[in-house]
């Protein structure tokens, strides 16, 4: 049905043209799920947005051919190009909070899209509108289709946006990143819908995702691109289960299993070792661990945060972020903290760290207690002992300081290293010690890749002499390999220096690499704590049970690690 | 990677856009020749004893019965125009730039301030803020001025003319600076290095300089260039309604003044040379700051 | 809802009672209030008892709340210079102000709006270039340039219109106005270019950031991937969202029309607020200006209470609670 042979974009610069994607060839039959997979800049929203014809501009269409049918699609004048999208191909984007417009109701939306392809009365066009979203799953459409887009939840927004997607019955649909912003709850019941979609409606879709685990689960081909370039394409089983190339079977191996727990990832370049010394870096930090391994204990931790007002007279409802937590990190392990978003988890890093003040409950770490909030000083020892790897790397280091800086900043702040030259000395070691040339000392965060801008963070953490550790979601933001590379570094490190280690994330399999001990997190309440391998193997709650069940998995003969 | 290419990015841009670089250019001439105007200037204006009113009224060069002395020609005093706006220009920028700056510190420090704690400090700030928007920075001038007047004694008045003149202009200004800069300082205290910063215990002054203010200078840059362009108008403004620089120190605005007598009359070049300068010199630095939002802001190009 | 406009009205009654304050300051301690109402020829005890009378011998914030109460009352107090009520001088002269600036906003609103559409959806034209330089140059020449270059040009030149007063009146109830006589609508046309200029070019400006802004946005692509037809692409769902930051620049640009007509007013001797507020700074009359402050402060706070009413009728997040 799409057919793309030999398709090359390029993006004009003043330094010549830059090749964005080149000599791409896919083929999509009606009812086919086509998988386009691939890590950051490896061209695939490029693919999409050239097949519907919406490249950035200046981007263009150097070669190939792109075919819907018998329609050749480049050889369309903008009318024409701009009748067939959302009439013969449509497009279902990541983001649903920010796909509608907010400012017309769902039911406008609907009933314009329908009537800008098919000459359709008004009452015809909404009760086809009505009867789309009862086939979609949303009850009670014709009252709800009434309502405005911030009046339905993030999973009912993505359905919505899929009907209007879908209302002019497109023969395809290119769906970039459909889920990614989801919980895996929803997650799963919009690939469900795809899958239905696609078999009952013999929709072909392009499913673009860096999701390794959504491909596997509903596609039923798949194209593997890097750097602008096809690595592999064929059936999915195929594909993934026997890859051929060195990439894709690096790419596989670096994708976390659910199923099991792995002692370290398997990576293509393994960060250089030094020669058995050890190194500067290393002897500072088993010098400054006179202190033994610090344990966290946490006791009923509540914390609110004051509602928005929105009467005149009934004051605002506190919104409680976590209802009494309570748990432990035994001093020397990683315990693992898994919540979906709006869970608490985040919170309950801020409140550590002293960010967010609880309204009760209390802290000890090591067995002193932890003073919250404001009451503890911008100088009291927590503030060195604790520290912190933040989400994003692109953010969590100052832009407009040397890495050298940045790194020194610990230092003379805890006062460790008086000399200034020591402090830099020492910051170039660490960068070695964590995987990085040191002569990165005298760039800027910019002139890194989010990997490497990583590894600078564990690096300053570590230059503070920490004892425990705060990783909140620290390679949710990074491509597969790189973070089966960080996942690595850390638990190195935490092997070599006995930290202490509060991982967060959403993402199950990450947890179980990881973690010693585990927390399920809801609401703001604990679903689930005990030693992660028997939650894994033997969950208690059926939250848990449930998000075990939900996470897209690959058939377990496909890792071949 | 990212911000080197943005930065050499400005550079090249600059190079190629030839709108840019003439606004450089007479900004930069104009900023020198204020400067030296006391080197440059064949005569002081200030001083009655160094021009005569025989040479009064006199055309510029191109025109007939121009003496080739006064390049663009004299008033009815006989002051050589080149002077006069070379000396006003003078005036205008030091009024403009001490304005421009103490709107800057002023804003900058309570809007930052503001973004950092928040909560009461923040709205407090955000109120004052209101109060100075419900009266506009042409009526903050006029009333600062009006209650130096009422203030003042009268011989002080003389000499503090400029200095309540430049407060006026900086106090009409700083609620620009103090949003911006707290409006930015929100976006950054989101980020995570912010939050580092905090958790590590750094003092909070150092986490507002060090960290926080050269994050947001692209934005401030671009309100800084633009309203150092509304503060030389706003000068020019005051001057021309009688309000500002008295007539025996002119500024651009009090020459435009001066010279709309003239308007009817044949002698043009009294009014529509200042006029041409004044509106030639705030354009190019209107230039320059659209240029800046242009590199600070790639999205409107 | 409620609380969203009744938070708003609060803070207004918050910056009007600061401005009113700011006015009794300034009647108090600028310059002595009995010596200024008095000749030299009165006597110290005419002083003394006048200053009784004034209640200026009363505790601070009780002069403060009867300065208030007296305002409130439409009670403003008599000018130093003509000794006539300021209520009398001020109201007489608000028509004239507000035709003048509606005017204006009106014409920066119907030029700058297309304009900035316009320009937003074309960035790169040869039209969009020469009206972006344009509009630079407009920024650029303060107002009373742009009123002596249309005075000199159609007024002294061409001799079409002309250039000082209100030209031909009719009175309406209390308000004097001049948009029912061609001879008033000629003498409007050249101030009105002149306070609209520059507020049109920021209009522009400012719908074109906006507009391109949303442009870019996720629910105008998908607009575009469905094939919504382009004029609603543009209308509907473009200018639709970029109208709510719009109102609020145009809220607070009144309060730069109404302020900028002291120039404009100026400059074509036009008899409203401005020029009285320019005489009474020229002579030091502190009630008249103390009262034009409250005046302009109290157009502006309801300019922008109207406003608040408008986001409510544009925006339906601020009337329909979200799920959550």
């Amino acid at each position: 049905m799409l057919t793309v042979e030999n398709l090359t974009v390029k993006f004009p610069s003043r330094f010549g043209d830059i090749t964005a994607i080149e000599d791409v060839s896919l083929c999509i039959q009606p009812g086919e799920i086509h998988g386009l997979v691939g890590e950051s800049g490896a061209g695939k929203s490029t693919v999409g947005a050239a097949i519907i014809g919406l490249l950035q501009t200046p981007g263009y269409i150097a070669e190939g051919d792109l075919k819907l049918g018998d329609t050749d699609l480049r050889a369309l004048d903008p009318g024409e190009a701009h009748a067939l999208r959302g009439k013969r191909i449509s497009m279902i984007f990541q983001d649903p909070q920010t796909s509608l417009n907010p400012l017309m109701t769902v039911e406008d939306q609907l009933i314009e899209t329908i009537q800008a392809h098919e000459n359709i009365g008004t009452t015809a066009a909404r009760t086809r509108a009505i009867d789309l979203l009862e086939e979609i799953g949303i009850t009670g459409a014709a009252e709800r289709i009434k309502s405005y887009p911030h009046q339905f939840s993030g999973g009912m927004r993505q359905r919505v946006v899929i009907a209007l997607a879908l209302c002019t019955n497109p023969e395809l649909i290119i769906a970039d990143e459909p889920t990614t912003a989801l919980d895996v709850a929803v997650q799963s019941q919009v690939l469900d819908l795809i899958r239905t979609l696609a078999d009952t409606r013999k929709i072909g879709f392009i499913l673009i995702t860096h999701d390794i685990g959504v491909i596997a689960q509903i596609s039923d081909s798949v194209t593997v691109m890097r750097r602008g370039c096809v690595v592999e394409t064929g059936k999915t089983a195929q594909v993934l289960g026997a890859p051929q190339e060195s990439y894709t079977i690096g790419l596989m191996d670096a994708v976390p299993p659910l199923d099991r727990k792995l002692r370290r990832f398997r990576v293509p370049e393994e960060t250089h070792d030094s020669d058995g010394s050890v190194s500067r870096a290393e002897q500072w930090l088993l010098q400054g661990q006179q202190q033994s391994e610090i344990g966290l204990t946490i006791d009923a931790l509540q914390v609110q945060f004051p509602g928005v007002r929105t009467s005149l007279f009934r004051r605002p409802e506190p919104f409680t972020a976590l209802h009494s937590v309570s748990f432990e990190v035994k001093p020397g392990s990683i315990l693992g903290l898994v919540g979906e978003s709006g869970s608490g988890k985040s919170t309950l890093a801020k409140a550590i760290t002293g960010l967010v003040p609880p309204s009760g409950g209390e802290m000890k770490l090591g067995g002193d207690p932890l003073p919250t909030g404001k009451a503890r000083g911008r100088r009291h020892p927590s503030r060195q002992l604790i520290q912190m790897v933040f989400q994003d790397p692109y953010s969590s280091l100052n832009s407009r300081h040397r890495i050298g800086d940045i790194l020194s900043e610990p230092l003379w702040l805890y006062d460790l290293v008086q000399d200034k030259d020591e402090r830099r000395a020492l910051a170039a070691d660490m960068l070695d010690l964590v995987g990085m040339a040191p002569d990165a000392i005298d760039k800027y965060p910019h002139q890194f890749s989010g990997g490497q801008r990583q590894r600078i963070a564990v690096a300053r953490a570590l230059l503070a002499r920490p004892r425990f550790l705060i990783c909140d979601e620290p390679t949710s933001a990074l491509d597969v390999s790189i973070q089966a590379e960080i996942l690595n570094l850390l638990k190195d490190l935490q092997e070599k220096f006995g930290l202490t280690i509060l991982f967060i994330s959403h993402n199950l399999a990450v947890v179980r690499q990881m973690a010693d001990d585990m927390v399920v997190l809801r609401h703001g309440r604990i679903e689930e704590f005990g030693p992660s391998e028997v939650l894994f193997e033997t969950p208690q709650a059926s939250y848990t049970q449930k998000l075990l069940e939900l996470t897209p998995v690959m058939p377990k003969e496909w890792n071949s690690a | 990677m990212k911000e080197f290419l943005k930065r050499s990015e400005g550079v090249w841009l600059f190079i190629h856009s030839p709108a840019a670089i003439l606004a450089a250019l007479v900004a930069l001439l104009t900023f020198i020749g204020a400067a030296f105007a006391p080197w440059i200037a064949s005569v002081n204006p200030y001083d009655l004893g160094s021009f005569s009113l025989f040479d009064g009224l006199l055309p510029p060069v191109w025109q007939e019965g121009a003496n080739p002395k006064f390049l663009l020609g004299t008033d009815d005093q006989g002051r050589d125009m080149v002077s006069s706006i070379l000396y006003g220009a003078r005036l205008s920028l030091i009024i403009g730039l001490s304005a421009m700056v103490i709107a800057t510190v002023l804003g900058v420090g309570l809007g930052l301030a503001a973004g950092y704690y928040g909560g009461r400090f923040d709205a407090v700030v955000m109120r004052i803020a209101d109060i100075q928007l419900a009266l506009p920075a042409i009526l903050t001038a006029l009333l600062i001025d009006g209650i130096a007047r009422g203030v003042l004694p009268a011989d002080m008045q003389q000499d503090l003319r400029i200095a309540v003149l430049t407060l006026a202009i900086a106090l009409s200004l700083w609620v620009n600076f103090a949003r911006t800069a707290r409006a930015s300082t929100f976006v950054q205290m989101q980020k995570e290095y912010v939050q580092a910063a905090i958790i590590m215990g750094q003092r909070p002054i150092r986490v507002m300089f060090v960290h926080i203010l050269p994050n947001i200078l692209g934005p401030l840059l671009v309100i800084m260039t633009v309203d150092l362009a509304s503060a030389i108008l706003l000068e020019a403004t005051l001057s021309f309604l009688g309000i500002g620089l008295p007539a025996d120190s002119p500024s651009l605005g009090t020459l435009i003044r001066i010279g709309m007598q003239f308007m009817l009359s044949g002698e043009w070049w009294i009014l529509w040379i200042p006029t041409l300068f004044l509106v030639a010199l705030v354009v190019s630095i209107n230039i320059l700051g659209d240029f800046l939002r242009d590199v600070f802001n790639p999205r409107l190009r | 809802m409620v609380y969203f406009i009744f938070k708003r009205l609060a803070q207004s009654v918050f910056v009007m009672l600061a401005v009113a304050f700011l006015a009794f300051s300034l009647f108090r301690f600028v310059g002595d209030p009995v010596s200024q109402m008095t000749g030299v020829e009165t006597s110290v005890e005419d002083q003394e008892r006048l200053r009784e009378d004034l209640g200026l011998n009363d505790p601070f914030v009780l002069q403060f709340a009867r300065f208030t109460g007296n305002l409130l009352q439409g009670d403003f107090g008599f000018s130093y210079r003509t000794r006539q009520p300021v209520a009398e001088m001020i109201v007489t002269r608000i028509p004239a102000t507000l035709e003048l600036g509606i005017v204006a906003l009106l014409i920066s609103l119907f030029v700058g709006i297309p304009t900035g559409v316009y320009t937003a959806l074309r960035p790169r034209g040869f039209v969009t270039q020469t009206i972006l330089m344009t509009t630079l140059i407009g920024v650029s020449i303060p107002t009373f340039v742009i009123g002596i270059m249309l005075i000199f040009l159609f007024g002294v030149q061409l001799g079409w219109l002309p250039t000082f007063g209100r030209g031909g009146t009719v009175q309406l109830g209390g308000w004097e106005s001049s948009l029912f006589t061609v001879d008033g609508w000629r003498a409007l046309i050249l101030p009105a270019l002149t306070l609209g200029v520059y507020q049109l070019t920021l209009t522009m400006r400012l719908v074109r950031a906006e507009m391109m802004e949303v442009m870019r946005s996720d629910y105008i692509r998908f607009a575009t991937a469905r094939g919504v037809p382009m004029g609603r692409l543009y209308f509907r769902h473009a200018l639709a969202n970029t109208l709510v930051p719009v109102i609020t620049i145009v809220g607070l640009q009144f309060g730069g029309v109404i302020a900028f007509s002291i120039v404009t007013e100026s400059v074509f001797q036009w008899p409203g607020m401005g020029l009285l507020f320019l005489e009474s700074i020229r002579f030091v009359d502190i009630p008249v200006m103390g009262v034009y402050l409250v005046v302009i402060a109290f157009f502006f706070v309801l300019v922008n209470l109207i406003v608040d009413l408008l986001y409510v009728a544009i925006d339906p997040r601020l009337r329909i609670k979200d799920v959550s």
